[in-house]
């Protein structure tokens, strides 16, 4: 309904003046006050690649969805013939130099610790096998069924008595304190490197794996040995695991730090 | 002539802020499709690179996550208190259609398409409004479910699954948010043709009304 040209009520006139005033003053400090706040939180120091309130509020994020995480949460499966086509590449960061599969090693340290472990691949490969078939998901947005198989991470902790303080198998149920909490993975060259929350690492579908859709693993995809995990996005599932460490400080992450969020689950 | 009310504050407050955080969502939102933008309706791609250069939406997957999952927050909070409030305020009764919504919503489209001349029934929301702001309340439940379903499809599979996976869940909140631009054109159409007197409302909160003056004998 438009102005009527109505000269009868003026002092309705007047006081609708007085209230489009007074509502355009409140409103225009709101706006102004969204600006300023706006452009705090934008010119903010950055935290890894992006203002530190953004950083603040993922983690407060991770806090709430750690809080609804339990192994109970599997990622879905797929029949095999799903994933029979040569899986989708990306990344070739830390696969710089040809390696050979013959004596590869991975080297496995504990915070506080001193030396390491190096335990061989023709070794890590007499465990169960597990064969995996999932949705990826990569943060970039695009997503393919894959088959991954190899070695569940956990049974590779728990044959080795690895990640914890005593040195003895992990029991996350039973004696949560004995773990450390992170874990951090690197390429030979540390040129790539992701870190881990420890439930994300023992999740019973995180998996270090030598074939990949049925096939050995190629050189583009991490040969001879990756990691995959199904609750985080593909950044996390490193190629070419040279090294890994155990620790209780947060591990840095390469994609971390250029602005990703650390945890980056599904 | 009289001041009769028209927008309670809650619902002027919940507007304006809303529009501007699906400002910020839909904006980061372009900063994240950018990275894996596959989307075609027939030969409509969205969206050719200029676009993206033109509104400096390239390489910013990283700091539009960052926003996208910092703000979902107030777009939720937002919405939820808006559903709230328009119940238990009574305010619904303006807003859901009712049975002669569908009537009336095309009795508007004649109108405002001149092709029927009769002048619309006097009402706060003709069956046009409640049809789309209806609509676009569900549309925003919407995003927030298919949003959920991309966000956290490992811990939230049922519902990955039941928005036909993960690669449709992400179509379909990509839809939505094209829903948005759609309904803000129209929106803003309306807006500009209803005159400021309309406009204003949703700032004070009051429209101006010609009372019929009572004749006297």
């Amino acid at each position: 309904m438009n102005d009527p040209n109505d000269h009868g009520a003026s002092t309705e006139r007047e006081e609708m003046r007085r209230l489009t005033r007074r509502s355009f003053v409140v409103g225009g400090i709101a706006a102004a006050a969204g600006a300023g706040a706006w452009s705090w939180l934008t010119t903010e120091a950055p935290d890894g690649g992006i203002p530190w309130p953004l950083r603040r509020i993922l983690r407060a994020n991770e806090w709430l969805a750690t809080g609804y995480e339990s192994p109970r949460h599997l990622a879905p499966t797929f029949p095999r013939t799903l994933a029979q086509r040569p899986p989708r590449t990306n990344g070739m960061i830390g696969l710089a130099n040809k390696v050979e599969a013959r004596g590869w090693e991975v080297q496995v340290e504990h915070a506080g610790r001193a030396g390491h472990i190096k335990i061989p691949l023709s070794t890590i490969q007499k465990l169960p096998r597990s064969d995996l078939v999932t949705e990826l998901k990569c943060v970039e947005g695009w997503s393919e069924v894959m088959h991954f198989g190899g070695v569940c991470f956990l049974d590779f902790v728990t044959q080795f008595g690895l990640a914890t303080r005593s040195g003895r198998a992990p029991d996350p149920a039973g004696n949560p304190q004995d773990l450390y909490r992170y874990a951090y993975l690197a390429s030979p060259d540390e040129a790539y490197y992701v870190g881990l929350d420890m439930a994300s690492a023992l999740h019973p579908q995180t998996l270090l794996c030598d074939t990949m859709n049925w096939e050995p693993l190629t050189h583009a995809h991490g040969a001879p040995l990756r990691l995959y995990l199904t609750v985080k996005y593909g950044f996390k599932s490193l190629k070419r695991v040279g090294l890994v460490r155990f620790q209780d400080v947060r591990p840095s992450d390469y994609w971390a730090e250029r602005g990703y969020d650390w945890y980056a689950g599904l | 002539m009289r001041l009769e009310p028209k927008h309670p504050r809650a619902i002027r407050w919940m507007h304006w802020i809303n529009f501007l955080v699906l400002a910020v969502m839909i904006g980061s939102g372009l900063l994240i499709y950018w990275a894996n933008d596959v989307y075609s309706l027939g030969p409509i791609h969205f969206f050719p690179d200029s676009f993206y250069r033109l509104l400096h939406l390239d390489h910013g997957l990283a700091v539009g996550m960052a926003y996208h999952f910092v703000f979902m927050w107030v777009f939720a909070i937002n919405g939820a208190c808006y559903v709230l409030y328009t119940f238990l305020s009574g305010e619904w009764r303006h807003l859901l259609p009712n049975r002669h919504t569908l009537r009336e919503a095309w009795e508007v489209i004649l109108h405002d398409l001149k092709i029927r001349e009769a002048p619309l029934p006097r009402a706060k929301f003709n069956g046009a409004q409640r049809l789309a702001y209806t609509g676009v309340i569900l549309m925003g439940a919407g995003s927030l479910l298919t949003g959920l379903a991309i966000y956290k499809p490992t811990q939230f599979a049922w519902l990955t699954n039941l928005l036909g996976g993960y690669a449709w869940a992400r179509a379909e909140h990509f839809a939505l948010a094209l829903g948005y631009v759609l309904f803000f054109l129209v929106h803003i159409t309306q807006v500009v043709r209803a005159g400021w007197n309309n406009f204003r409302a949703m700032v004070t909160g009051y429209e101006l009304v010609v009372v019929e003056t009572p004749r006297h004998e």
